[in-house]
């Protein structure tokens, strides 16, 4: 009662709770969702929209589903939902394509190599990093001949990759290859020599005016007339040639953004204290122009993940051609949304936290002395 | 004079085989030659392999296959086409329904992509993560994923024509494609038509005179009202006065299918739908970058000179915005163009299934069809950028 009358001596006075509908809950609804008319009305049609829509496909997902059955009449059966049974019964197609069951395990082991591979490029502060990044740097070799096999392991040709392995063959590799490539074209594209510039900007030019798609086309059924008469070489390593090329020119462009950006009294001051061409670039511009621009690099490497499901259509068995080839199976017709969901999914997962793993590296990266 | 040249002139000094690389001038000179060398050999090498490679499967080059009979029908076609037309005829078909699904694309994904960047700037709680849910999840999947869903749904869970999805007996859902009353002209119809023509000048001479008048006198007209009332209500106007001289055929259930009226195939809807979800995502991160970029200075700047909300966004914010939202929308449209290319996995009949697939199987043709197919891209991707660079040098910053 007399509390509010007590007279407390300066800096005493004991902290008194806000007004209600000015801090906690209420405050937060009154100003995010119910701030005026508009805004009343439009939070309740979202609301009604996704009682609408989340309710029905969850149960789809989770309640109604069957995750074991042997046909999709006997998921039917079983309940009206999503069938996964089917695509438990294909996971193992659709994680390893038709490589032989019982020389998986190379597979796993490489996947295995491949995160500790990973894990000193990705973070910065790992204890040991030096001795790690050996590891990533023998890897490709390691994992090309995992994978394929020779000298003591049992030979896979490639045609019988497939599934999600295939998916992170070609991106892994697309995105290690074509990143060095892509910032020489860049720098091509910049150069003082006309004819360097010439040829850089009319080949990033072609690669970006014309469809992945035609691209792997021209792999599979032309590629052949411009190699000497006889000779014929793996159809992924064409497709891969060619995925790199697509990619590295977009990559130009991003990392071209990034050059541009750096002021030119970097290169000249590099000139100037008798830097050679290559020093400044390596030492100067290249390390504050790729600073920049890793936010369009890394979206370019999520566009060339998601655009190794287009070697589906020249016949490569990718999720998706392992998708498409299950469905046809008499037994399982029809599921073409799970199977659909199911690897929409995987790529959701791992773009994703490519994306994230952006944005982490531009924050970490904004030293932030320049423009602030 | 004379001195200039003085300063300028190298030292001369005797000639020595290691100046060639010390120099920069002639080092740049050495290295442009040993590439146009380079590039020379490469290209005669391949030239010749391809020569050679002709000569040995006996294969002529040319493009007098092109005339010849097709002999293969396309589901969806503009313009007159059967399997007796000519290659170059399906190629015709083919560039134009690729063009048909580029622009409806186009205009779907960006009406689609504007209206949820603003949604995404809300201060609503709900409707901002709501987009921002869409936009993730529809950037992170491949293009190709969503085509393929969309149509899967599309086919498996639409009825057959006999159990059709009947909106008001007139517009059909099935499983073969939508079914829409086409409209069907009588002979009066060319004065609406007429009319719109009209109507559409002189909204956009009144808006001409409107802003010199506003230029001169300060004075206001009532710009969009005028607009309005000329494009839409004289033709309306028009339409009534001679008598409704339009009239509908409406599909009906003939056999085993709908005929009669207009159908959208499942193919060239499932294309449509997946590309325009998908690069309205995209352009929609892209509007809200737009947006953000925007001081908030230039808002309040406005404000207090006491415009309305509606004028600030107007006159203010969307002129600048648009800046920075052009040129990257330039690079979306010409994705949904080239995305348009996958219409091949789901049998919509574009360029590349008919001339880069049909033709190209049947005549063994690779060299030919594929350079046509190349430089038919080539081409419309030069025709956008062009379109869209105009228009943003018209909306670039007029620098003193």
């Amino acid at each position: 009662m007399d509390q509010a009358a007590r007279t407390y001596p300066p800096g005493e006075h004991p902290d008194q709770k806000p007004p209600i509908g000015q801090s906690g809950l209420l405050h937060w609804l009154h100003t995010n969702l119910f701030s005026s008319p508009f805004n009343i009305f439009l939070t309740l049609l979202t609301g009604y929209l996704l009682y609408k829509i989340v309710p029905p496909a969850f149960n789809w997902l989770f309640v109604d589903s069957v995750f074991v059955a042997d046909s999709r009449n006997h998921c039917r059966e079983l309940g009206s939902g999503a069938c996964w049974g089917f695509i438990g019964k294909r996971l193992g197609q659709f994680t390893y394509g038709f490589y032989p069951s019982e020389e998986r395990w190379r597979v796993n082991l490489t996947f295995v190599l491949f995160i500790i591979a990973l894990l000193p490029i990705l973070w910065g502060k790992m204890p040991k990093r030096r001795d790690f990044l050996w590891v990533s740097l023998a890897f490709p070799l390691l994992a090309f001949w995992l994978l394929s096999g020779g000298l003591g392991l049992e030979p896979v040709s490639t045609d019988k990759w497939g599934g999600f392995m295939l998916t992170m063959v070609i991106g892994v590799t697309g995105i290690a290859v074509s990143l060095p490539i892509g910032i020489l074209l860049a720098l091509g594209r910049q150069s003082e020599l006309h004819i360097i510039r010439w040829v850089c900007t009319g080949f990033i030019e072609l690669m970006r005016g014309v469809p992945l798609i035609t691209l792997l086309f021209v792999a599979s059924t032309m590629l052949n007339y411009f190699l000497p008469p006889g000779s014929n070489f793996d159809l992924l390593l064409r497709v891969l040639i060619m995925v790199v090329l697509f990619s590295a020119a977009y990559l130009a462009e991003v990392v071209r953004g990034g050059l541009q950006a750096i002021p030119k009294g970097q290169t000249e001051a590099a000139d100037a204290m008798g830097l050679k061409y290559w020093q400044s670039m390596r030492l100067i511009v290249l390390p504050q122009a790729l600073k920049i621009s890793i936010p369009g690099i890394v979206n370019t490497f999520i566009g060339l993940f998601k655009d190794s499901t287009l070697v589906v259509i020249i016949g490569l068995l990718d999720p998706l051609g392992i998708g498409r080839a299950s469905l046809s199976d008499t037994k399982w017709q029809g599921l073409s949304t799970e199977v659909y969901v199911f690897i929409a999914l995987f790529f959701f997962i791992c773009c994703f936290s490519m994306s994230r793993y952006s944005i982490f590296l531009e924050k970490k990266l904004h030293t932030g002395h320049r423009e602030d | 004079m004379s001195q200039n040249t003085d300063i300028q002139a190298p030292p001369s000094q005797s000639f020595s085989l290691g100046k060639i690389w010390t120099d920069k001038r002639t080092r740049g000179l050495v290295i442009q030659l040993i590439a146009t060398l380079a590039i020379c050999a490469a290209v005669l090498y391949l030239a010749g392999n391809v020569a050679e490679n002709f000569q040995k499967l006996g294969k002529p080059f040319g493009f007098d296959f092109l005339w010849q009979e097709s002999n293969y029908d396309i589901n969806q076609t503009l313009i007159e086409y059967d399997s007796r037309s000519s290659h170059a005829r399906a190629a015709m078909v083919g560039i134009l329904n690729t063009l048909l699904v580029a622009i409806c694309g186009i205009i779907l994904a960006s009406i689609l992509g504007f209206f949820l960047g603003v949604l995404r700037l809300s201060p609503n709680w709900l409707v901002n993560k709501l987009a921002y849910c869409y936009i993730e999840f529809m950037r992170n999947v491949p293009v190709l994923v969503h085509i393929l869903l969309v149509h899967g749904i599309l086919v498996h869970s639409l009825p057959r024509p006999k159990q059709a999805i009947n909106v008001s007996d007139s517009v059909f859902l099935t499983n073969r494609g939508f079914f829409a009353p086409s409209p069907v002209p009588e002979p009066l119809f060319w004065a609406v038509l007429a009319a719109l023509v009209i109507g559409v000048i002189y909204a956009f001479w009144y808006r001409r005179q409107a802003r010199i008048k506003q230029a001169a006198t300060g004075e206001q007209s009532p710009v969009l009202w005028v607009m309005l009332g000329s494009i839409i209500g004289l033709p309306v106007l028009v339409f009534f006065l001679t008598g409704m001289p339009l009239s509908w055929d409406i599909p009906a259930l003939k056999g085993f299918n709908f005929q009669g009226g207009m159908v959208l195939k499942p193919e060239f809807l499932s294309l449509w739908l997946a590309l325009s979800l998908y690069t309205a995502a995209f352009i929609a991160e892209i509007v809200r970058a737009g947006i953000e970029a925007v001081n908030k200075g230039q808002t309040e700047a406005s404000l207090a000179l006491g415009l309305p909300r509606s004028k600030t966004l107007n006159l203010v914010v969307i002129p600048q915005a648009l800046r920075v939202i052009i040129p990257p929308l330039n690079s979306q449209y010409l994705n949904i163009t080239k995305n348009s290319s996958l219409a091949i996995a789901i049998g919509y009949m574009d360029i590349v299934a008919t001339i880069g697939g049909i033709t190209l199987n049947q005549t063994g043709r690779e060299m030919e069809c594929m350079l046509i197919v190349l430089g038919l891209y080539l081409l419309f991707s030069l025709i956008i950028s062009s379109i869209m660079n105009w228009y943003n040098k018209r909306l670039a910053l007029v620098e003193r």
